[in-house]
């Protein structure tokens, strides 16, 4: 298809390799993460509503902006 | 040059009454009046809102709906201006706070967080007027998960002399691909006929409600673009840009990129450096098919013929702020906000592209969805299943203990002594300075105020209104010595010669 241009990756103007090191998104975050969602996970059945299904069946909110 | 970027969030809670009567109307009036009476020195909402300069229904496209659309506004419903200077009101069936007018990105995160608090405290004191073990419970979301959405607002100071028209076409791909910065996240989908099967988790909460490219309508038929044309200061110089495209977040950094990314590309339109390259050939096709695919793969079409993914439009938008920054600079957003909101923007981009959950903590919708897959994997649940719908609303509940989003790990940037302070101090940079220091004062003797005015009524005169036309005077800096030297209202209105 003419219109179709290549699909493009994502220029890099603009970005120097420091600012990508600067990035805080760095595979430590990941982990660290990934052990904290762990025990939020042990925590969840606590946390979470008694009656799931009452609860979100009764959740019902007028329409608003 | 770009004018100042006068920025505030207006967010619709979502409300239930466990134990008692469930009518959300009355239910968001006892919230509030519960909060006036046990933290304000009103005692109920006695200082009205003025809706003598609301104009609602002026198009930004220049005609007049008004007269259509006046029984929308509900002057009976409790409405109260709070001493920071923020609005705390019933709208339609919600319990709503405006924040003040902030000049950055950082205060408003700063008063939308104070804002959660007031609603906590408001839900603590609304307890003592209920039957025992009855509650109100408020979420800071968008929908119900059932159809019904409410909004959480962003407002724009802008220049009048900005063609509204390049404002809706050079804006569009941002509301539209700012999802992936910026979204809540949600399970399911409320498109009529989609299962959660098809869409078992999307990226925004709103996306689903929007049907338009540009119209004047919030409640139905929502357009991307919100033509409200109601500055609240002096028409003749502003624009007020209204925008109802965006989620709530939970998230302060998903907050402040949010303003602060929508800022700095309003100033770029205001420049007009952002040209048309990136308009979308279907908008409204398009926001729905970047929330519904949290693989952030699927390109969309735009007028030029080319295909882009959200992720490459945001990239190339970024780098037309650093080009902006650079050429421009970045005052009318505060150059230190400016600078760090393009920071933490970058960051994101770059942990989206190469590993999501890297981005957990700050980005709504990744943080969520890691909760709702990994307890599904735990519990072999499959998509449909209530309990994670539970997760969803609960990412977003008001009550301390449950709030999920409390617990997810996401990083703060406003201290807690900000916070606390932002519940009863104004800011000190805008307009909302005077009227809130007016309210700390002279409580008895404001009897209405509004966005751009406030009425005193000091006893043997007529009432006198003082306008604020102008969002950025009124300062701490133009008028702190002025109400700290007056000992009463009367004798500021003298100084002012008002």
């Amino acid at each position: 298809m003419a219109e179709r241009t290549q699909k493009q990756k994502p220029t890099t103007t603009g970005r120097t390799d420091e600012e990508v090191v600067d990035a805080p998104a760095s595979t430590a975050t990941g982990e660290k993460l990934k052990a904290e969602l762990d025990d939020l996970l042990d925590e969840i059945d606590d946390v979470l509503e008694t009656n799931a299904e009452d609860f979100v069946k009764s959740y019902v909110q007028k329409g608003g902006q | 040059m770009a004018i100042p970027k006068v920025c505030g969030i207006e967010t619709e809670y979502g409300i239930m009454v466990r134990g008692a009567d469930n009518n959300p109307v009355t239910a968001s009036s006892l919230l509030i009046n519960s909060y006036l009476a046990a933290h304000t020195r009103q005692r109920v909402s006695r200082i009205g809102w003025d809706f003598e300069d609301e104009r609602p229904g002026n198009d930004a496209r220049g005609f007049s709906l008004d007269d259509a659309l006046a029984p929308e506004i509900e002057t009976h419903l409790v409405n109260a201006v709070l001493t920071n200077g923020a609005r705390y009101y019933v709208d339609h069936a919600h319990p709503e706070i405006s924040t003040p007018e902030c000049r950055d990105a950082l205060e408003v995160v700063a008063f939308d967080r104070a804002a959660e608090e007031i609603v906590r405290l408001s839900m603590t004191a609304a307890r003592q007027m209920l039957p025992d073990g009855a509650e109100i419970l408020c979420h800071k979301n968008n929908s119900d998960g059932k159809g019904n959405s409410y909004g959480c607002h962003e407002n724009y100071l802008l220049s009048r002399d900005t063609p509204f028209g390049r404002i809706v076409a050079q804006i569009t791909p941002h509301f539209v691909t700012r999802q992936v910065v910026v979204g809540a996240g949600k399970v399911g989908c409320e498109l009529p006929g989609a299962s959660a099967d098809d869409v078992p988790f999307q990226i925004s909460q709103r996306a689903d409600f929007f049907e338009e490219e540009v119209g004047l309508e919030t409640t139905l038929k929502r357009p991307i673009v919100n033509t409200r044309d109601e500055p609240h200061c002096d028409a003749s110089k502003y624009r007020r840009l209204h925008v109802i495209v965006g989620d709530a977040n939970m998230s302060e950094v998903a907050t402040f990129v949010k303003v602060g990314a929508t800022s700095i590309v309003l100033a770029m339109i205001e420049d007009d450096v952002m040209g048309d390259d990136l308009v979308l050939a279907n908008p409204v096709g398009a926001i729905r098919a970047v929330s519904h695919d949290p693989t952030m793969q699927r390109t969309l079409m735009l007028k030029s013929g080319r295909r882009a993914t959200a992720l490459e439009i945001q990239w190339s938008i970024l780098e037309r702020a650093r080009k902006y920054e650079r050429s421009h600079g970045l005052e009318s957003v505060g150059d230190d906000v400016g600078a760090d909101v393009l920071r933490r923007w970058e960051a994101i981009l770059t942990g989206l592209e190469r590993d999501p959950d890297s981005v957990a903590d700050v980005v709504d919708w990744v943080a969520k969805r890691r909760v709702v897959e990994g307890f599904a994997d735990r519990h072999g649940l499959r998509p449909g299943d209530a309990r994670l719908k539970a997760l969803d609303l609960q990412y977003h509940d008001m009550r301390a203990e449950k709030c999920l989003a409390t617990k997810v790990g996401l990083q703060t940037i406003v201290a807690a002594h900000t916070v606390a302070s932002a519940i009863t101090e104004p800011p000190t940079t805008t307009r909302a300075y005077f009227r809130g220091r007016c309210l700390q004062k002279w409580p008895l003797d404001i009897v209405a105020a509004n966005w751009d005015s406030l009425v005193f009524d000091v006893g043997r005169d007529p009432l006198r209104r003082v306008p604020m036309m102008e969002p950025l005077r009124g300062t701490a800096e133009h008028v702190a010595s002025l109400i700290d030297d007056s000992d009463t209202a009367a004798e500021l209105l003298a100084r002012l010669g008002a």
